[in-house]
Order: C-alpha cells, then sequence, then structure tokens
C-alpha cells in the first residue's frame, strides 16, 4: 500500500482493534442484506397518505390557468396544493440562490417544474387525482444554450435578479462566471513551438442514485413536523425548509432514513417541503415515493458542457500556456452552478505545471432541466477536455502521451491557476508510472475458452455480432484534479458529539453526527475513529438527525475528512476528560498519572510505555462523558472575480486510470476490458471502502464515457427519462477495475487521509475515451461517445 | 380483490388488491416486506428481484393476481431457504404477524445470515445496498444452479441487476467467497 507518513506523533490506540487503518466491515452491512434496513421509500406510519406531485409537461410556459375542483372532489383525496396555497411568503429556495419556486407560479421554466401536490389514501388514487387537475399552459419560446441564452432578445429566465452574482455577470442569463488569468499566455504563446486547440463537449449525465427520492413527514402536536428524509445534508434542507413553511427550525425535526445512493443529486431539495405541506395541510403522515421516471425530474443532472482548449508546447515537451473558455449549461434554476463554476474554472489545467493561463467558465440560466451537484462536480468536464488536449499535444510532439503528462506533472509546491500553493503531497507523475506498471489484461480472451469464442468478452457480448472480425484493441490514459471540501471561503465546519460511559461492565462509545450516510461507508469510519482515539471496541452509532450540529455536506469527497475530523477532535476531547477524572481520582495511585503521555488502549488508561494505570471502567464509575464539538479545516478564500486568484480550495485529491478496450470498429461497439486506477488517499482508513469507492466512481466515469445521457429535445423536454433509455453500466458493462492505492500523508489533514470519493469519477472518463482514439484513430470530441460516432453512420 | 399466496414459506393473504397493483407493491406495502426494493418499476434494475415458485423474476413486473397460491421467495425469507434447501428441513418462515409488524431493528450476533449474504457482508459488497436484496436473490438463485461459476457465469447471471455504488467488482468477490466457501464446507 506505499508509503505511509503519519502526521501526528500520538500512537493513540494501537492496540485497538477495529481502528483506523483496518477493514472493519459495515455496522448496517447486516441489516442491509437482510432487507430490513429502513430506506426512505420503506417508511410507513398508520393512517398515512401518499403525496403526489403534478409537473409541467412543458419546458417553458405561462400557466393561464389552474383549476384543481375535479382533483379535490375525487374520493380519498385530503389535499390539493398550488402556489396561492403556499403558507408564507418565503416561496422560494435554494442551495446558493433562492431562484426555486416551492411550486410554479405563474409560469414554468423547465420540463418537469412542480406544479401542484395532492395528497390521498391510495398512492394510485393521488395520481388519478393529480391527472385531473386542469392546467392552461401558454408556451414561451425556450432558450437552450449560449447563443440563444445571451441572444438581444433572449428571454430572461430569472428578470430582476439581485443575487450575489447578478451583478458581475455579463448577461442576465449567467449566473456566474469566473476568469482566472495567471501569468501572460499570448507571450508564453510566441514560445510555443506547437500550439493545439480542441472543442470538446460533455453531455449531460444523471447520478442515477438506485433509491428514488422519498421521506415520510409526520405531523406533530406542537405545531410542527418530523420529517424522516434520505438527504445529503439534514442542516442545509432544514434551513430551506422551516421558512417556507413557517415553522422556526426547532420545531422542523429532520431524522436521515435509509438513502440509496446519493452522487450529488440529494444536495438540493426535492420533495422535502412538498411532503411537510400536505403533512401539515392533512394533520396526517404523508409519505412521498418518487418512481423512476419522476426521479429524472426530481433532481439536479450533471452540467452539460462545451469547452474550448488551446495548449502549447516546446519541442522538448514542456506546456508553454493554456488558455481555455468552459461554458455549463445550468438549467433553469441555479441549484450550486457557482460553485461548479468555480471548480470548472480553479481545476481547469488539470494536474499540470502551466504558469502562464487564460481561463474562463460560466454558467447559464436555460430552460434545460436544472443541473447542479454531481460526483466529480465541474472538474469532470474539464479532465475529460485537457486529458483529450494531452493527447494531442503528446501526438504533436511525437512523444509517448504517458512521458508526456509525466514531465509536466505536478507535485507538492506547485501553483495552481488560481495562486494557491499545492502544500501536500501531489504524486501525479508516480500515479501515472503506477497505473501504466500494472500489469496488461491477455489480449482476445475470447478465444481462450478452448477453441471456441466466448462471445461475453467480445463488444456486443452476448447479442453475439462479432467473434473478433473488426475488432481492435486501445489504451489510454488520463489523471486528474479534484478539490476536497467546500472551498471559496465557505465555513466547512462539521460537529459531532461522542459520549462515553460504561455499560454492564465496559466502555461503550457513542457516536452521534448529522452526517448523511449515502452508502459511502461513513458509519464505519465513524466507529474506527472513536476506537483509536478512545481505545473501546464497542462503538454505537445515533441515527443522524438535527438534534445535534450541522455535519455538513456528504459532498465534495469530504466526510470522512471533515466529519471524521469532528469525530476525531470531539473524541479526542472526551479523552481529556477520561484523564482529568483519572487523575482526580487515582491520580495518588501511580506517579505516570501526573508524568507520562497517557493513553486510552483495549478499555485502559496506559502510559505510552504501555503500561496499565487504571480500567475506564474504574476511572469512568457511574458518569458518563458526554461531548458535543465543532470542527474546522483551514479556512479558504473566495476567488478574485476579475483575476481568479485566491487560496480557494482546501486540499486537492489526485487519481490516475489506464483503459483497455476492444471495439468493433465495423459496428461501433466498445467493450472495456479493463480499467486500472491509482489514487493517493493519503491514508486509507478503511481499505476495503475505499477500494470500493475507487471502484464506483470509476465505473460512472465509463458510464459517462460509452453510455449515458440525459437526452433533450430542441423544445427543452427531456426524451429519455427511464432506465430503459438512459443506461448505466451493467455488471457485463464493467470491466475489471485493478486499484493501486498510494498512501501520502497530508499533514494537514486527520490521520493524513484524502478524500477519496470524487477523484476516480475524473479520469476513468477520458481514459476510456483515449482508449477508443487509439483502437480507432478518431477524434471524438463529445462524450458519452456512440456507436454513430464510431461508424460515421 | 383477494390474493392469497405464500410467501417465505407462510401462506399470506391481501384484500382489496386493486387490479393494477403488481406483486412488488403487495409485498411491500400490504405485507410489511419492503426488503425488495423498487428503483425502476419497469424490470430494468432488479432491486425488486424475488423467486417465484423458484424462478427468479422481477416483482414489479407481476401482477399481483398473477401469483395466486404459488410461492414467493424474498431476501426477507432467504435466510430460511437457503438453510431449508442446506438441512433438507423446513425453516420457520416468516410470521405474517410479524411481519406486518415490521421494524427495524439492531442486528445482533443473533442474526442468521445465509451464505450469500454473509458473503455480500464480508467482501465489501454493500455500499448503499439498495442493489442488495434484488442481488442476493439473484445470486442465491446462481449459487444454487452453478456451486461453482465462472466471473463469465456470475456477470450472466447478475446482468439484470444494476448497482450504481460498487463497480461490481466487490459483488464479484461475495459471490466467488460464497461460492468457495460453500464449496469447502460440501
Ligand atoms: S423495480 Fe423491478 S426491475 Fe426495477
Ligand atoms: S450498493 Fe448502492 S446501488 Fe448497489
Amino acid at each position: 500500500m506505499g508509503v505511509t507518513r503519519t502526521p501526528t506523533p500520538t500512537t493513540q490506540g494501537s492496540e485497538t482493534t477495529g481502528g483506523i487503518g483496518e477493514s472493519t466491515l459495515r455496522p448496517d452491512g447486516v441489516l442491509k442484506t437482510t432487507g430490513e434496513f429502513a430506506y426512505a421509500s420503506d417508511l410507513w406510519h398508520e393512517d398515512m397518505l401518499w403525496g403526489h406531485t403534478l409537473r409541467s409537461p412543458h419546458a417553458h410556459a405561462e400557466i393561464v390557468s389552474l383549476d384543481v375542483s375535479r382533483a379535490l372532489a375525487q374520493p380519498g383525496v385530503y389535499a390539493v396544493l398550488t402556489y396561492d396555497d403556499l403558507p408564507t411568503d418565503v416561496r422560494h429556495y435554494g442551495l446558493e440562490i433562492q431562484d426555486t419556486p416551492v411550486l410554479a407560479h405563474g409560469r414554468v421554466r423547465h420540463h418537469g417544474e412542480p406544479v401542484a401536490l395532492v395528497a390521498a389514501d391510495h398512492p394510485e388514487t393521488a395520481r388519478r387525482a393529480a391527472a385531473k387537475i386542469r392546467v392552461e399552459y401558454r408556451q414561451l419560446p425556450v432558450v437552450v444554450d449560449e447563443a440563444t441564452a445571451t441572444a438581444p432578445d433572449a428571454p430572461l429566465i430569472h428578470e430582476g435578479r439581485t443575487d450575489h452574482h447578478s451583478g458581475h455577470v455579463p448577461h442576465p442569463n449567467v449566473v456566474h462566471r469566473q476568469p482566472i488569468v495567471r501569468g501572460d499566455a499570448d507571450a508564453a504563446a510566441r514560445r510555443a513551438d506547437v500550439i493545439v486547440t480542441g472543442d470538446y463537449e460533455v453531455g449531460m449525465q444523471d447520478q442515477a442514485f438506485l433509491g428514488p427520492e422519498s421521506g415520510l413527514a409526520v405531523p406533530a402536536e406542537d405545531g410542527g413536523v418530523d420529517l424522516y428524509i434520505a438527504t445529503q445534508w439534514l442542516h442545509a434542507d432544514l434551513r430551506q425548509i422551516a421558512p417556507v413553511l413557517g415553522l422556526p427550525e426547532e420545531k422542523v425535526r429532520m431524522t436521515l432514513s435509509g438513502v440509496g445512493g446519493a452522487f450529488g443529486g440529494r444536495e438540493d431539495l426535492s420533495m422535502q417541503i412538498h411532503a411537510c405541506l400536505l403533512a401539515l395541510r392533512t394533520g396526517k403522515p404523508v409519505k412521498m415515493v418518487y418512481n423512476r421516471f419522476e426521479s429524472f425530474f426530481g433532481h439536479v443532472h450533471r452540467h452539460p458542457a462545451t469547452l474550448h482548449y488551446e495548449h502549447g508546447a516546446t519541442r522538448d515537451g514542456k506546456i508553454t500556456h493554456m488558455r481555455c473558455r468552459i461554458v455549463l449549461d445550468g438549467g433553469a434554476y441555479a441549484s450550486s452552478s457557482p460553485a461548479v463554476v468555480g471548480n470548472a474554472s480553479s481545476l481547469s489545467a488539470g494536474p499540470y505545471v502551466i504558469d502562464d493561463v487564460d481561463i474562463e467558465a460560466l454558467a447559464l440560466y436555460t430552460n434545460n432541466p436544472p443541473c447542479g451537484a454531481m460526483r466529480g462536480f465541474g472538474a469532470v468536464q474539464a479532465c475529460f477536455a485537457y486529458e483529450a488536449q494531452m493527447d494531442k499535444l503528446a501526438a504533436a510532439l511525437g512523444m509517448d502521451p504517458v512521458e508526456f503528462r509525466r514531465l509536466n506533472a505536478m507535485s507538492q509546491g506547485a501553483v495552481m491557476p488560481t495562486g494557491q500553493v499545492v502544500d501536500s503531497p501531489a504524486p501525479v507523475a508516480e500515479l501515472l508510472r503506477r497505473v501504466k506498471a500494472m500489469p496488461m489484461p491477455p489480449e482476445r480472451e475470447w478465444e481462450s475458452a478452448g477453441g471456441g469464442v466466448d462471445v461475453r468478452a467480445l463488444p456486443g457480448g452476448l447479442s453475439n455480432t462479432t467473434h473478433g472480425e473488426g475488432v481492435v484493441r486501445g489504451v489510454g490514459y488520463a489523471v486528474g484534479i479534484k478539490n476536497v471540501g467546500f472551498s471559496e471561503g465557505f465555513d466547512d465546519y462539521s460537529t459531532a458529539r461522542v459520549r462515553l460511559e460504561v455499560i454492564a461492565g465496559e466502555p461503550v462509545a457513542t457516536v452521534h453526527t448529522a452526517m448523511a450516510e449515502v452508502g459511502q461507508g461513513g458509519v464505519t469510519v465513524h466507529a474506527q475513529i472513536a476506537r483509536t482515539e478512545l481505545g473501546v471496541t464497542q462503538v454505537t452509532i445515533d441515527p443522524a438527525d438535527t438534534r445535534v450540529g450541522s455535519a455538513g455536506s456528504t459532498s465534495a469527497s469530504r466526510q470522512t475528512y471533515v466529519t471524521g475530523g469532528a469525530v476525531r477532535h470531539t473524541c479526542q476531547a472526551v479523552r481529556e476528560r477520561v484523564l482529568e477524572l483519572g487523575r482526580a481520582k487515582l491520580g495518588t495511585h501511580h506517579p505516570a498519572w501526573a508524568t507520562a503521555e497517557l493513553l486510552l488502549e483495549s478499555g485502559k488508561v496506559v502510559t505510552d510505555d504501555g503500561e496499565v494505570l487504571a480500567g475506564l471502567a474504574e476511572v469512568l464509575g457511574d458518569e458518563a462523558i458526554d461531548i458535543e464539538r465543532e470542527w474546522r479545516h483551514r479556512p479558504t478564500e473566495p476567488f478574485d472575480l476579475r483575476t481568479g486568484q485566491g487560496r480557494g480550495h482546501v486540499q486537492y485529491s489526485f487519481a490516475a486510470h489506464r483503459a483497455v478496450v476492444d471495439v468493433d470498429t465495423e459496428l461501433g461497439l466498445v467493450k472495456v476490458v479493463e480499467l486500472a486506477c491509482a489514487q493517493d488517499v493519503g491514508k486509507a482508513l478503511n481499505p476495503l471502502s475505499v477500494v470500493g469507492q475507487i471502484q464506483g466512481g470509476t465505473t460512472q466515469g465509463l458510464g459517462l464515457a460509452v453510455m449515458e445521457e440525459i437526452l433533450v429535445s430542441d423544445r427543452a423536454t427531456v426524451r429519455n427519462p427511464s432506465f430503459t433509455d438512459y443506461l448505466i453500466p451493467t455488471i457485463l458493462d464493467t470491466p475489471p477495475i485493478p486499484v493501486d492505492v498510494l498512501e501520502l500523508a497530508d499533514d494537514h489533514a486527520p490521520y493524513g487521509l484524502r478524500g477519496v470519493g470524487e477523484a476516480p469519477t475524473l479520469s476513468s472518463t477520458p481514459a476510456v475515451v483515449a482508449a477508443i482514439r487509439a483502437a480507432t484513430g478518431l477524434a471524438l470530441r463529445r462524450v458519452p461517445v456512440r456507436p454513430e460516432n464510431l461508424t460515421g453512420t | 380483490m383477494r390474493v392469497t399466496f405464500t410467501v417465505n414459506g407462510r401462506r399470506q393473504e391481501a384484500d382489496d388488491v386493486w387490479e393494477g397493483e403488481s406483486l412488488l407493491y403487495v409485498l411491500r406495502e400490504r405485507m410489511g416486506l419492503p426488503g425488495s426494493k423498487n428503483a425502476c418499476e419497469q424490470g430494468e434494475c432488479g432491486s425488486c428481484t424475488v423467486r417465484l415458485d423458484g424462478v427468479p423474476v422481477c416483482a414489479c413486473l407481476v401482477a399481483a393476481g398473477q401469483v395466486q397460491d404459488r410461492e414467493v421467495v424474498t431476501v426477507e425469507g432467504l435466510a430460511d431457504f437457503a438453510k431449508e434447501r442446506d438441512t433438507g428441513a423446513a425453516g420457520p418462515g416468516t410470521d405474517p404477524g410479524a411481519a406486518q409488524r415490521w421494524q427495524p431493528r439492531p442486528a445482533g450476533p443473533a442474526t442468521e445470515l445465509s451464505p450469500v449474504q454473509q458473503a455480500f457482508v464480508d467482501a465489501g459488497a454493500v455500499q448503499c445496498g439498495f442493489c442488495t436484496p434484488g442481488l442476493l436473490v439473484a445470486a442465491d438463485e446462481l449459487l444454487e444452479r452453478n456451486a461453482q461459476p465462472t466471473d463469465a457465469d456470475i456477470r450472466e447471471a447478475l446482468s439484470g441487476n444494476l448497482c450504481r455504488c460498487t463497480g461490481y467488482e466487490k459483488i464479484l468477490d461475495a459471490v466467488r467467497l460464497a461460492a468457495a466457501r460453500t464449496g469447502t464446507e460440501a
């Protein structure tokens, strides 16, 4: 597992099993295999009603009239709500900009926008009642791209904007624009021996988490509401929900229920406010569960992007400069578009040393589906383009693409386009070396089965489209850089509450945070941290809810770093308290209480020489130590709006991929044979989970490369909102994913760890496409690559 | 209408079932067995996979009326089903009353898992776990047919089950592990 440096001198807990660095098993694993784990869609309440949302069939339209009387008259219907029924003046919400109507008011701006809500005693009754609501629409012209959005007579998606970006954008249909200028790209370009340019496109990807949006709102006797919900950030939801309901935050009590994946798609609200409104109106518990069709309209997607890049290099293979322009389609509402712009611009140069850059990224308001957070968050789009450029540059110079990248790879101490110094390990060249050195998969594997042909190993698979004729192998490489944590001056803290007590003679730690466990395994890691820091074996993880302080979002690869950091920090405070108690009670029994460095190990207080001073049971007696603390990483600062300069990011993470593909060049079918990854994780707190994250992220990148795209019509309506038409990789589409984990500690992070989840989603896509280019010789400037792009039909 | 069928070894009855209701809806909403998941309702994801007279099917595509007098095994009954298969003895099944009062409970050492369930936990094949119930039913059926499957066999058998979190590598590991463990015991 490579080199490990430990950033802190404390060897706390090294004798305790189940601590950090071990592949302990998920505490929720058993319940998830027996079917007993309660996902949000499994919740049930006596007397509960089912909520349903009526959505706009048009992307842009005026609502001329709205008549709910026939729906209300249907037996079994308890409530029908529209904009006019909203209880307060706060009728919009949003993560950064409050521009999203709770229910449409006079106008819809995208296909699938919520217009009305129904609560009924059976989900089908609710659906049928919703179908009886009469809405008369007058369709309006749509804006769908930069040309239509910024045309002189373009309809404004949000008239009279007053948000904090409205003052500096070039057009009201631009959500946010971030230029970054460093050095002198014009002068540097004159030194270049070769200059390559390229225009690239990334399609709209969906998170496609398997567990659809769902939750249960239960009205409470105090006039408040209890909401059980699948989300990524309970407190951010709360901040947006409570004002719309007209309730103080303490009357909206939120508890995380089982979350079936997230990948960014649960950062924005979906049915949270709607279910609460229906529950408060009817006085009954209301459950809302989206089906897959509705889920495609229920959350934001990955921004589709067009990217123009120019790079130059000298004959000896040094990059001289880079210019780029990245246009992201944010769709009808802002969601997290401003932050995506910040990422796309600041990470647009990739993990390379380029002193002279001229960068511009912006996000548009259009009538397309709203886009926001998805794993990789702005860095994915840029990585596809700059890695294609690296291959082009290497080809123009006649150099090996990996050697060319290694020659320009950044390392610790490098300066980002934003001026920020990368002050922890950045082993970019090493990751490339490692992924290249991994053994190659065998060629023509379909033949190895004793003379016959195993079509399962061929492009087209069981469709039996080829027995190897026209099949060409290609190999491609890519590497990427992702930020970890919330950036640009955001107060990205987390909170943990830790209780230590003796139960039936055994010390037991209880960890309570509001962290959304969405599948990533944070609950596993919290228990490991508590074991390591407190030297206990038994750790209970309390359900996440809003009775404890915010844990921030399960996004940006940040939870192990930030909430893990908060759990560690709070455990350390608990440990101090244990030692204080010990000194007070037993200090006279042994001089080491006063003189030695004391640790908690295996349920005992021990000296750093390993001498046992007391058992925790003896120290604690009946007393429970219960501490809640906030923890913060190093602060960041905003990017300058003109120059893009600023220490904007908390930490960087790096992964490299090698893709091996077989392409049936006649039919344009691609079989990804292997997708190897090398990633630096700083410190693998749970190696099994780390590898699982890397493999999962890699597979989502593969999906973007050759399969996944939400297709939008010229009227900006979604054409493929189903798993029949929006394809994600199956086990047959996914190749073996060997993973090489490097552990170079980041001295600024807890345990030296580096956020893991997103980096592998970046480089996977360009590596696969590079391999297809190698096999076919085609330029392939757009993802996903479709068969017709390969056959020219 | 009324539908009567056997679920996890017990006779179950559902009253007032609507024409269009699927087996999945009846299991989840009327019988208190939410283990089978609904991720697409279109037969595309396999999250709702159950055994119907032994055959793995997407419960979302089976009309409730079609299961009259037939036998269904869901993930909730998988451990007992596997035990019964291994020992030849009838397992206790899921008591309908208990199933309807279903509550999540903390997993204790007492929770008995089938070999394939245990292997999923041990191999790290579970992340969010939404795909897990369907995959377990499909994988268990594969191992029943083919105790020592090749990787290609596993991929083929599980190709109807989507997982968005794991990239499938650990799922393959889990099935290999379950096969290896069962092989050693035999
Ligand atoms: S829910 Fe039945 S196959 Fe997806
Ligand atoms: S573990 Fe989340 S879908 Fe498979």
